[in-house]
């Protein structure tokens, strides 16, 4: 009935709707197949982008050619840049989102992209041509024809949602799960593990008081997550904090009996980091009261997320807990808060592509890959949608290295070591955090995008303008010097040593205490040749130029390191490898390559259980 | 956190000749540096500097090796030039006497010159790799590397286990707990925890500072073999273990009396046999123990048991059974020895002409008098025997503990680093950076730490989530 697409992008969140758009834009017929076409990109959990580590995400997606940092510069309703009292690798930019518009943008997009096509169906299963893939069959008895199929199934694969002592089959709540492509993986070959996650209460913010609460307000001057002409956030809406107490927790445990959690009916493993409200109670039993943030779900809705507070607890429970919390006394809630266990295939499964190693052309991307968040799942979207493309038509899979992104440190964790609960980036998870900065993905990735045929023209011709100019400022830097007369004054004033010779700009800026707008206040030649700069956004120019003047030490540093292992990433392992063979290898070594069947040395030097003396032996057969 | 690993470009430096009490030594320095290094302190033996780099290749010179205005050695020194060495690099081969000792030192004043310890098998590895050696050696390479890496984890695994396990532990738990507290304020600033004050850090750092300091005076040159090889001597009460240790160390020392469980401590001192040092240990008797102060002391026996390379397991020839002593001997090498322990048995208060020893059988025991001083002599033969039937040990026991002090060495220094940076209020993430490289190179010795262990440590300790 449908004709035969170039990539079946399955399931239309975050993964599936980067993976739709980047295979789309480089040339493919996509065809996008969700069960519900009125929840496209749905915000199922938090309505909220970015965040430590996470916001570096959405810049690189947005750097790419991705459309996560459009839509959320479209509908974002607070922005904050997160740890801005500390050095810039960790600034991070967060969006709470206008949960409704946020859907709609994306979907309006998707519709503005010519080659993306929609079909709202479920598939079951999946069409092979010996080991290659060719279609999926859906529950409505349609087989679709396809080159390449993406998976972003989400929580929806065998999804079981629990409340209290309630539980019942869905993929979120109010939609059914989805069944039948578990099965017919396992059947071949592949290994699949049960995760859980989990989600707070809705409520009805004309219930609330938050007159009894402390205002969250976004900055002041807000930045955005879009490197292309999004517009400027002109206004915001605040966001609310207020605490459990020990009323609340007393309510809450008298529930404990009935909690999935603790009785033994959830098995699939559920993330540290976010954990519910009754484990956070239980495990810091002497903490007598725990953060809770109000958060509006949109400009003009008066439904209210309250993050903080996921449980799986009853119903009637949550809503008496509620009730003890200041300011929610009179709360009424929308629905509860509940968790869901889901099928997901541990990533050592695929290549660095995120193709299956089993099934060739089938790829896989977002929870179903065992990571938690919208901006990890968008991520792996995008790598999907880019390789689907690739491998169709023949050309070398495009992969990012540890060293040039967040997404290469989330894709090589994942394929390298797996996971074994919900995986969630983190700033520490990157040796190279001092390069991957929110403010530098743009010179970091769009090269590498446009030279596939992804990132634009446009946006080429700014990044390269963009070097340039930063270029020569710092060039202007190192080269101008000023005199003590001009500079003491100021030196004196921030509480530095004073100069007693002619001193390069570039020195003064070094110091922790002196700023650039230190000195461009203060030197008017420094003033005129900023003014002579041809550049699109001096803004940004100016803080690129500090940034690599200021850390320029720990810079080289990182970036040292990075060429000393580069040599070990150039070292291509080929699949067909026999690690069995060989006595010299420790026998941890022999199973574990054996398993994840590394693609680079430097990759096999990262599997746990992998010691240097392992990678010489390598090296050594290798041929050197 | 993969500073040096695979790193090829650096100079290597390792003992080429098995240590020992042989007249000659060589060490051997590779890599593009090798030069320069040894420029930093080789002189003649006037004292005047010597530039190498001006010496023609395959040249044989005479000199001395100097640490700052202490002369170490007179040495002769070999210059290859890359690619006519067995690396393929620039090589230099420093002859020096004999002595563990100067070994030693010439080793460690390398290092702290610029190079680096090599990894087992790695000259041969490079040989390799520059086309030194053709493919179809490498198998015999790799297997090189394999059992030389295992020795060398095993020695130092038993090494750890003895001395210095529990001390590297707290170092490593302690600088991990520091590094998880700079991480928390990174990633988890939005969290509601309370976060460490720069004074607190600092005070953190600087106790590890301390005590990382502390243990590289334990690895520092030559204090093992200043230490000796431990030689537990171990009995039932009043076998005559402290009349042994007096006479090897022909003093007084331990309190000798016929009343059983005398010896209530352990007690130590090393004696020189035969060029090398051995620290004997005299130990509490292995039986229950009646008061408080001897079960401390039989506890301290057990543990002097694992830390020892030999074992005197003395007993009373005359009251001994065949069948006590080959169960003795089973429960010695299952339960207490490592397998890795040489066990020496020795059958005391036993005249020459006695003919008692025929009760024993095959069971090979050396008889002795310590009380008329006896036969000492064929125990002392046999402790040398061993050691050098067993020289291959005892140099990686040397490498071991220098590898040990370099490890912690590079660790205070990048600690100092780390002080400086909290000091001028550095953005933590700068901060953690050095921490990373402090964590690297204690986990040379302690085993590698990760991100996962960090972000372990991190959600044990505080209410991490929303």
């Amino acid at each position: 009935m449908l004709k035969e697409y170039d990539v079946i992008v399955v399931g239309a969140g975050h993964a599936g709707c980067e993976a739709a758009v980047a295979a789309a834009n480089l040339g493919s017929s996509v065809l996008l197949i969700t069960s519900n076409m009125q929840t496209i990109a749905q915000m199922s959990c938090n309505p909220a982008m970015g965040g430590i580590a996470k916001g570096q995400i959405v810049r690189e997606i947005d750097a790419l050619g991705g459309y996560s940092g459009i839509v959320t510069d479209k509908t974002m309703i607070q922005f904050r840049m997160l740890n801005r009292s500390k050095g810039p690798a960790m600034w991070s930019p967060r969006a709470q989102c206008d949960r409704l518009r946020f859907a709609e943008e994306w979907r309006l997009m998707l519709e503005q992209t010519p080659n993306v096509d929609f079909w709202q169906d479920t598939v079951s299963s999946l069409i092979l041509e010996g080991n290659r893939l060719a279609g999926v069959n859906t529950v409505m008895g349609i087989k679709i024809m396809g080159k390449a199929v993406v998976l972003t199934n989400g929580t929806f694969l065998n999804g079981l949602i629990h409340i209290g002592e309630k539980q019942f089959g869905g993929g979120r709540t109010g939609e059914k799960a989805v069944h039948g492509i578990t099965e017919q993986l396992i059947s071949l070959g592949f290994e699949s593990g049960r995760m859980k996650t989990g989600t707070p209460p809705r409520v009805d913010g004309r219930s609330l008081d938050f007159n009894k609460m402390e205002e969250q307000f976004g900055d002041e001057n807000p930045t955005k997550f879009s490197y292309t002409d999004t517009p400027k956030l002109m206004k915001q809406k605040s966001c609310f904090i207020t605490h459990t107490n020990q009323k609340v927790h007393d309510t809450l445990k008298t529930g404990f009996d009935k909690s999935p959690m603790f009785n033994g009916r959830i098995q699939g493993v559920g993330p540290r980091y976010c954990p519910s409200i009754e484990d956070k109670i239980n495990r810091f039993a002497d903490k007598d009261r725990h953060q809770i943030f109000v958060e509006p779900e949109g400009w003009n809705t008066v439904e209210i997320y309250v993050n903080g507070f996921s449980t799986s607890l009853p119903e009637e429970v949550q809503l008496k807990a509620l009730k003890e919390i200041k300011g929610f006394e009179n709360v009424k809630m929308f629905r509860p808060g509940y968790a869901i266990e889901y099928d997901y295939f541990p990533p050592i499964q695929l290549d660095l592509s995120l193709e299956t190693k089993l099934i060739e052309n089938l790829f896989l991307a977002g929870q179903i890959n065992g990571t938690t968040g919208y901006e990890e799942a968008a991520g792996q979207g995008i790598i999907a949608g880019i390789n689907a493309h690739l491998k169709i038509n023949e050309k070398p899979s495009f992969i990012l290295g540890r060293s040039e992104s967040y997404i290469g440190v989330l894709i090589d964790d994942l394929v390298t070591n797996g996971t074994d609960e919900p995986y969630r980036m983190f700033t520490s998870r990157a040796e190279y955090r001092i390069l991957l900065r929110q403010d530098n993905a743009d010179i970091r990735l769009t090269p590498r995008s446009f030279e596939i045929g992804l990132a634009t023209k446009e946006s080429m011709e700014k990044v390269n303008k963009k070097i340039k100019n930063v270029e020569e400022l710092i060039k202007f830097f190192k080269g101008h010097t000023v005199n003590p007369s001009d500079s003491n004054g100021l030196l004196s004033s921030l509480n530095t040593d004073e100069i007693i010779q002619k001193t390069k700009l570039f020195n003064l800026l070094s110091r922790p205490q002196i700023s650039f707008s230190d000195l461009s206040n203060t030197f008017s030649e420094l003033q005129t040749f900023l003014e002579n700069i041809d550049s699109d956004n001096l803004e940004e120019v100016i803080e690129q130029a500090e940034i690599l003047m200021k850390y320029e030490g720990y810079i080289k540093k990182e970036k040292d390191m990075v060429d000393k292992a580069v040599r070990l990433e150039n070292i291509v392992l080929h699949e067909d490898f026999n690690y069995l063979q060989l006595k010299s290898l420790s026998t941890e070594a022999r199973q574990k390559l054996s398993s994840t069947k590394p693609q680079t040395l430097a990759q096999a030097a990262r599997i746990s259980g992998v010691t240097p003396s392992d990678i010489s032996v390598l090296m050594i057969y290798l041929g050197r | 956190m993969s500073n040096s690993l695979y790193n090829y470009d650096d100079t290597i430096v390792a003992l080429a000749t098995p240590a020992g009490i042989g007249a000659i030594a060589v060490i051997r320095l590779s890599g593009a540096d090798s030069f320069v290094i040894l420029n930093k302190i080789f002189y003649s033996k006037q004292g005047n500097a010597i530039d190498i780099t001006s010496k023609k290749a395959n040249t044989i010179h005479f000199g001395v090796i100097k640490d700052k205005d202490i002369i170490l050695d007179e040495v002769l020194i070999s210059i290859f030039v890359a690619p006519h060495s067995y690396t393929g690099e620039n090589t230099v081969e420093i002859s020096c006497h004999g002595s563990i000792f100067i070994q030693q030192q010439i080793l460690n004043l390398l290092v702290s010159n610029g190079a680096r310890l090599a990894n087992p098998g790695e000259f041969t590895l490079r040989a390799f790799l520059n086309n030194k050696l053709d493919l179809s050696q490498a198998e015999a390479v790799a297997d090189l590397i394999a059992s030389g890496s295992f020795a060398a984890h095993n020695i130092a695994i038993k090494q750890l286990k003895g001395g210095f396990s529990f001390e590297i532990k707290d170092l490593r738990d302690k600088l991990m707990g520091f590094a998880a507290l700079i991480e928390l304020e990174l990633d988890f600033s939005e969290e509601d925890v309370e976060f460490a004050n720069r004074t607190d850090l600092k005070d953190l750092v600087n106790e590890i500072i301390n005590k990382a300091t502390r243990l590289i005076k334990s690895f520092e040159a030559g204090n093992v073999i200043k230490n000796g090889i431990p030689v537990a001597i171990i009995g039932k009460p009043n076998a005559g273990k402290s009349t042994l240790l007096n006479v090897l160390l022909n003093e007084e020392k331990a309190i000798v009396s016929d009343i059983a469980g005398t010896t209530r401590d352990v007690i130590e001192d090393v004696i020189n046999i035969h060029g090398i040092s051995f620290r004997f240990i005299d130990t509490a008797g292995i039986r229950e123990a009646k008061d408080k102060i001897e079960a401390i002391g039989i506890e301290r026996t057990h543990q002097k048991i694992s830390e020892a390379a030999i074992l005197f397991y003395i007993f009373d020839a005359n009251e001994m059974e065949e069948k006590e002593l080959a169960g003795i001997i089973n429960e010695l090498q299952n339960k207490t020895i490592s397998g890795q322990q040489k066990l020496i048995l020795i059958g005391n208060k036993i005249d020459a002409n006695n003919v008692v020893k025929d009760k024993f059988h095959n069971i090979p025991i050396i008889y002795i008098s310590a009380k008329e001083k006896n036969n000492i002599e064929a125990l002392t033969n046999a402790l040398t025997d061993y050691i050098n039937s067993k020289n291959i040990d005892l140099n990686t026991t040397i490498i071991t503990n220098a590898r040990h002090a370099e490890a912690l060495h590079n660790t205070v220094m990048v600690l100092k680093k780390v002080l400086a940076g909290l000091d001028s209020n550095i953005s933590g993430e700068l901060v953690a950076s050095d921490i990373r490289d402090a964590l690297y190179f204690l986990g040379l010795i302690s085993g590698e730490v990760t991100t996962n262990d960090l972000l372990q440590t991190i959600f044990s300790r505080f209410c991490i989530g929303k």
